[in-house]
């Protein structure tokens, strides 16, 4: 089973995602911004991160670059999942090292389409 | 809904399309000619069957044949027929036309995501093919679907179902809440409305044909007829390729599956394996 690691400040969003993801198989973790996100990635590496982007503490584009500045570790794939959904800032985050993108509201038809195509299903 | 009405719309729409309607999709008839029969300033459904019954408004026809099309589709659908024809079909082609003329039928092309992801594919390659002349033809029985196509303008929901997010960034510019494909794929694919009933002789012949999730919709008979008639425009060493739910085994033996490849058909004869390097 593959780990995902949700992130995101909204306890409902994580919910949702969490039923479409373990629906689609996968091991669930959850964590409520980048810091925390990054705590949980030194304590358990995921196969995947979904990834909000505005959130308290360190937003996710801080996260990616963090993450995508480590060395040694199996890159996870990240796959953001945000109500930015302008031309800048999916190619900010795409050249930040994002695999995909999803543009909120999500469902889980789309989930399964993005996660289908970066390879995890 | 009376018995005889049913029959009636049935007989109507497997005439003008090809529409099989079994007895338990009178609900189908109902959510769709409903808000048509509203539209036209009929008060309901039996209003709207005697007008059909009574005068031959060939423009009601059309709009009750289109209102019954199932029109869903998206980009990259199922994948595998886009990969294959990326790996097997084009380096094919690429080989076998000396002419660098290459044929694209899209045959029930709807709002157009197939049609562009294979525009897409070629774009991705372009130093291959720029000299080349290459037509993708989408057709469709339903012109409202064909509008959207040529418009190529998308929801974000659209963008979102199988369209990698490069491409999204590569072929689109957003114009509010809409995701406009950009001209230099728009221009790729030539939009014409075209029933799969009438005759193909005006098409002239293909080196690809996608006809996709839309011979589910019909009977046996038309099924044979319309893959036999596909089977004579597609060139010898052609490919087709058909819907996850859609086959020709049992139909037509003018055409067969290659084996390991969902949902890719050639010609009986020929020897698509050998072609393609799928032996
Ligand atoms: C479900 S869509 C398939 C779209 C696309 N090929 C795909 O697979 O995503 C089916 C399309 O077939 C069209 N169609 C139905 N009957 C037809 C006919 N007799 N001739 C041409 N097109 C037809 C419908 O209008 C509809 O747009």
């Amino acid at each position: 089973m593959k780990l995902c690691l949700v992130v995101d400040d909204s306890k409902v969003i994580r919910k949702v995602a969490r039923r479409i993801l373990e629906e689609l198989n996968f091991e669930i973790e959850e964590a409520v911004d980048g810091q925390d996100a990054l705590d949980a990635c030194d304590r358990n590496l995921p196969d995947v991160v979904l990834l909000d982007w505005n959130m308290p503490v360190m937003d996710g584009l801080e996260f990616l670059k963090a993450i995508r500045a480590k060395d040694g570790i199996e890159q996870p794939v990240v796959v953001f999942c945000t109500t930015e959904n302008d031309m800048s800032h999916i190619r900010t985050a795409i050249e930040a090292g994002a695999n995909e993108y999803i543009m909120k509201p999500f469902d889980r038809e789309i989930i399964e389409a993005k996660f289908t195509q970066v390879g995890l299903i | 809904m009376k018995n005889q009405d049913f029959e009636f719309l049935a007989g109507l729409l497997k005439d003008k399309s090809g529409l099989m309607l079994t007895p338990d999709k009178v609900y189908l008839l109902e959510s769709r000619l409903t808000p048509l029969a509203r539209k036209r300033g009929l008060d309901t459904l039996d209003a709207l069957v005697m007008k059909l019954r009574t005068s031959r408004d060939d423009s009601l026809i059309k709009d009750v044949t289109e209102a019954m099309t199932t029109n869903e589709s998206f980009f990259f659908r199922d994948n595998t027929p886009f990969d294959i024809f990326k790996n097997h079909v084009l380096p094919a082609m690429e080989k076998a036309r000396t002419t660098k003329r290459l044929r694209i039928w899209c045959a029930a092309a709807s709002t157009g995501q197939e049609p562009y992801s294979l525009a897409i594919l070629l774009k991705e390659q372009w130093a291959k093919w720029q000299n080349w002349n290459i037509e993708i033809v989408g057709t469709d029985i339903c012109t409202q679907v064909l509008e959207k196509a040529k418009a190529g303008a998308y929801s974000q929901f659209e963008v979102q179902r199988g369209l990698p997010i490069q491409m999204l960034i590569k072929y689109f510019k957003q114009e509010g809440d809409v995701w406009r494909i950009n001209d230099d794929i728009k221009n790729m694919v030539k939009y014409r409305p075209f029933n799969l009933l009438d005759s193909f002789g005006m098409l002239g012949s293909f080196d690809v044909i996608y006809c996709r999730n839309v011979l589910i919709y019909f009977d046996q008979p038309t099924k044979k007829d319309v893959l036999e008639r596909m089977s004579n425009t597609l060139a010898k060493d052609g490919t087709l390729f058909l819907g996850a739910a859609e086959t020709v085994l049992g139909i037509t033996d003018t055409l067969r599956p290659v084996r390991g490849q969902r949902g890719m058909y050639v010609p009986s004869g020929g020897n698509a394996e050998e072609l393609m390097g799928l032996k």
